[in-house]
C-alpha cells in the first residue's frame, strides 16, 4: 500500500496569535466541503513547502470533533528547533493553500474508562482540547490537570476553565505550583484511565509514578512525539535502491531518504507509530535511537532503526531501503 | 433502472439463485490453479462497472431476501447482534458509513438527507422512511449499529483498538461460516483466530494485526476468503449446527450441481472516524456449482484447487466428507487445458 495517508487540500482560513509563543492555525477544505470526522487525540501531518525543502510536521487537532467545518492546530514557536514551527509562525498567512494528511489517532481515548484523568504540560494541552470536547458532548467523566510555566503561557487555560470550570485544575511553575501526583493517582476510582501529554520528563515522571502505584499499563496512555533532533551529518547506503546519501545536520534520516526519491511509509514522523521501521543490513558505528517504538532489546540489537527520529555516528551504515 | 430484487429463501425450500448477470459478477476467489493462505490484502478501491467492487458497499439482487433472512435469525436468537457499552459511538460511525455508501452507490434505492444532526433516511426496497437525531439513540427503533445492519447485506464486526490489539466488541453476525459472535465477543485478534490451522505458524496473524491497526481513515482495505456450503444457507452458525451440519452427508453425484455452493467472503476493513475503531464487513456471496460451471475457466480451476488443497485446510473448511463426490463431478469438466491468469471468467 502507498505511503502515509490520504491528503487533504486545504486553505488557511485564519491565523490567530494566542500568546507570545503559540499561534493557532485554522484550515478549511479548498472545495468548501466538510473535513473528515476525527476522534479526540488525532493529529494531522502538515506539509510545508519551505523553498527547496518539504517539511512534514505532525500537530494535534484541537477543535471539537463534532464540528469539522475547519481543523485547528496550535503551534509553539521553537527558536532552536529545526525550523518547522518557525516556518509556520513566519510564513503561513490566511488564504495560503496547504496540504495536510487525513487525521490519524495514536492517542485515542479508551472509551471503556469510567473516568478519564488527563495530565497536560505546556503545548501538550492540544490533544486534550479535542478529547474534552468529545467527552463533554457525551456526558463523559473527565478531569484535567494542566501545568504551564506562567499564567500568560497557559495556552487555552482560560478557555478550558470557562468551558469545564472545576474539572480543570491549573498549576503554574512560576508560583511553585506542582501536581501532587502520588496523591492524585492514589485517589482515583476504579476504572480510571490516565492520559499524559507534555515534555518527555513529565511523561516519564507520570508513567513511573503510575507504575509504582500499581496502575496497569493498559490504563496509562501517553502521547510523545519526539521531534527529530539535529546531529552530526552522516552517510547512509540504501541497500535496495543502491544509492548512498548524506543526512544533513538539520535533516532527519527519513527526510534524507525521501529527498533521494525513496518513500518509506510513515504516519507520525515522531518515533511512535512504527510505520517507517527499517532493517539494518550492515553497520560500523553507533546508533542514536530516539524513538518510542522499538524495544530496548531491539535498540541494542542494532538490526532496526526508526529513521524519522534516530541517527547514526560512525563509518558506514547500510539500510534495507 | 435500479436492481430487480429477487424473492427467494436461504432456508427450508432454498429458492436462492443467481441471475446470469450475477453469475458473471461473482467474486471468484482463485487467481491461479492452487490455493494457500497469504496476507492477500489490497486497497479497497472501486473496481470495474458491473463487478461487486463497482461500489465499496455492494447491494445486489439478493438484498431484500437477505434482510428478511436476517430478521428471522434475530427473532430466534437476539444474541447474534451485540454491542458492548463503549461501542455505541462506533455504531454511529458505522451507521453514517453505510448510509453514505448505499445512498452514493444506489440513489434510486436509498436517500440520505442531513440538516445538522437531523437526518432523514429513506430505504425504498425495505419501505423505510425515518427521521432521527444523529447521536441520540432514543430517536431510532434500535441501537445505531443494529438499525443500519438490519438494512445492509453482510455481517459486521466492529473492533475496538487499544493496547496495540483489536477487540471484537460489537457486531451483527447472521451469515457466518461457522463462527459465533456470542462466543467471540470481547476477545482480541489472537484469541478469536486461535482455531485457524497453519496460519499461526506462518506468522500471518502478527503481520495482519500490524497492518489492520494501521488502517487509515479514507483508506479502506479488503481481502477475499472462501469456503463451501451445502444448500444456499446464509446462517451456518455453530448455534444452528444441528440444522446445517447434517446437510454435508446429503451430497450425491446427482445433486452436487444444485446443493454444493462456493461461499466467498468479501472482507473489508475501515477505520471509523469518531471512535477510532475498525469495522470489518464480511459480505457473503453464494453460487451453486451448476451456476459456477457455466464459466468453463472457473470449473477447471475450482477442480484443481479442491483437488490440491492440503487436508488440514479441507478439514477446517468442512469439505472432507463430500470432497471426493465433488471432485469426481468437477473432474468431468476439467479437460486439463490451461486457465487464463486472473479471477474473471474468460
Amino acid at each position: 500500500m502507498s505511503t502515509g495517508t490520504t491528503k487533504l487540500d486545504v486553505v488557511v482560513s485564519d491565523v490567530v496569535p494566542v500568546n507570545e509563543l503559540v499561534t493557532r492555525f485554522h484550515f478549511r477544505r479548498r472545495d468548501g466541503a466538510l473535513l473528515p470526522r476525527f476522534s479526540g487525540g488525532a493529529h494531522v501531518v502538515v506539509e510545508m513547502r519551505d523553498g527547496e525543502r518539504t517539511r512534514l510536521n505532525p500537530y494535534s487537532l484541537m477543535g471539537s470533533p463534532l464540528d469539522t467545518r475547519e481543523y485547528t492546530i496550535s503551534v509553539r514557536r521553537d527558536d532552536v528547533g529545526r525550523g518547522g514551527s518557525l516556518f509556520m509562525h513566519r510564513n503561513v498567512r490566511p488564504g495560503m493553500e496547504m496540504v495536510i494528511s487525513y487525521p490519524v489517532n495514536l492517542f485515542s481515548l479508551d472509551l471503556r474508562a469510567r473516568k478519564h484523568l488527563m495530565l497536560a504540560g505546556g503545548i501538550g494541552i492540544t490533544p486534550f482540547m479535542a478529547q474534552t470536547a468529545q467527552l463533554a458532548a457525551e456526558g463523559g467523566n473527565f478531569e484535567l490537570h494542566y501545568t504551564c510555566r506562567t499564567a500568560s503561557l497557559g495556552t487555552y487555560a482560560d478557555v478550558l476553565r470557562e468551558r469545564y470550570d472545576r474539572r480543570v485544575r491549573l498549576y503554574h511553575d512560576d508560583r511553585d505550583e506542582r501536581i501532587e501526583l502520588d496523591r492524585l493517582l492514589s485517589s482515583q476510582p476504579l476504572g480510571t484511565h490516565l492520559y499524559v501529554c507534555g515534555p518527555s520528563g513529565m511523561i516519564g515522571w507520570v508513567r513511573d509514578s503510575a507504575a509504582s502505584l500499581g496502575w496497569p499499563t493498559e490504563t496509562v496512555h501517553f502521547e510523545h512525539f519526539a521531534a527529530p533532533q539535529p546531529g552530526a551529518p552522516f552517510d547512509v547506503t540504501l541497500g535496495l535502491s543502491g544509492r548512498t546519501i548524506r543526512v544533513g545536520e538539520q535533516q532527519s534520516l527519513l527526510e534524507a531518504i525521501e529527498a533521494a526519491g525513496v518513500d518509506p511509509p510513515y504516519l507520525c514522523r515522531g518515533g511512535v507509530c512504527g510505520q517507517c521501521e527499517t532493517n539494518v543490513i550492515a553497520h560500523d558505528g553507533k546508533f542514536i535511537h530516539n524513538d518510542h517504538w522499538l524495544s530496548e532489546e531491539e535498540h541494542r540489537s542494532c538490526k532496526k532503526i526508526m529513521p524519522c527520529v534516530s541517527r547514526f555516528e560512525g563509518r558506514s551504515l547500510v539500510l534495507e531501503r | 433502472m435500479g436492481i430487480t430484487f429477487r424473492k427467494e429463501t436461504f432456508r427450508d425450500d432454498f429458492t436462492f439463485k443467481n441471475s446470469p448477470e450475477h453469475i458473471r459478477r461473482f467474486p471468484f476467489p482463485f487467481q491461479e490453479d492452487s490455493y494457500m493462505y497469504a496476507v492477500n490484502i489490497e486497497p479497497h478501491v472501486r473496481g470495474p462497472k458491473g463487478s461487486v467492487l463497482e461500489n465499496l458497499i455492494d447491494v445486489d439482487e439478493h438484498y431484500v431476501a437477505e434482510m428478511q433472512d436476517r430478521a428471522l435469525v434475530l427473532a430466534e436468537d437476539p444474541l447474534r447482534c451485540q454491542s458492548l457499552p463503549h461501542m455505541t459511538l462506533a455504531g454511529w460511525d458505522l451507521l453514517e458509513l453505510l448510509m453514505e455508501q448505499q445512498a452514493l452507490g444506489y440513489p434510486e434505492h436509498f436517500t440520505l438527507t442531513r440538516d445538522g444532526d437531523r437526518w432523514r433516511w429513506i430505504n425504498r426496497p425495505l419501505g423505510i422512511d425515518d427521521t432521527f437525531t444523529f447521536g441520540d439513540v432514543s430517536t431510532l427503533p434500535y441501537g445505531p449499529m443494529e438499525y443500519i445492519t438490519r438494512q445492509s447485506q453482510g455481517d459486521f464486526c466492529i473492533l475496538d483498538q487499544r493496547d496495540g490489539n483489536l477487540w471484537m466488541d460489537a457486531g451483527m453476525v447472521t451469515t457466518q461460516a461457522d463462527w459465533s459472535l456470542d462466543f467471540d465477543i470481547g476477545m482480541n485478534f489472537f484469541e478469536w483466530h486461535a482455531p485457524v490451522p497453519l496460519a499461526h505458524e506462518k506468522g500471518i496473524f502478527v503481520r495482519a494485526l500490524k497492518f489492520l491497526t494501521n488502517i487509515q481513515q479514507g483508506k479502506p482495505a479488503r481481502r477475499l476468503n472462501w469456503t463451501m456450503t451445502i444448500n444456499p444457507r446464509l446462517d451456518t452458525s455453530p448455534e444452528n449446527y444441528h440444522k446445517w451440519g447434517p446437510d454435508r452427508a446429503t451430497v450425491t453425484p446427482e445433486n452436487v450441481g444444485d446443493k454444493v455452493h462456493l461461499r466467498v467472503e468479501l472482507q473489508s476493513f475501515w477505520r471509523l472516524p469518531r471512535s477510532n475503531g475498525i469495522v470489518f464487513p464480511i459480505r457473503c456471496y453464494l453460487i451453486k456449482m451448476d451456476e459456477l460451471v457455466t464459466q468453463p475457466k472457473w470449473a477447471r480451476r475450482l477442480h484443481r484447487v479442491i483437488r490440491d488443497l492440503p487436508d488440514e485446510l479441507a478439514n477446517y473448511k468442512g469439505l472432507t466428507r463430500y470432497r471426493p463426490t465433488l471432485l469426481e463431478w468437477l473432474s468431468k469438466l476439467d479437460d486439463g487445458s490451461p486457465t487464463s491468469p486472473g479471477f474473471g471468467p474468460d
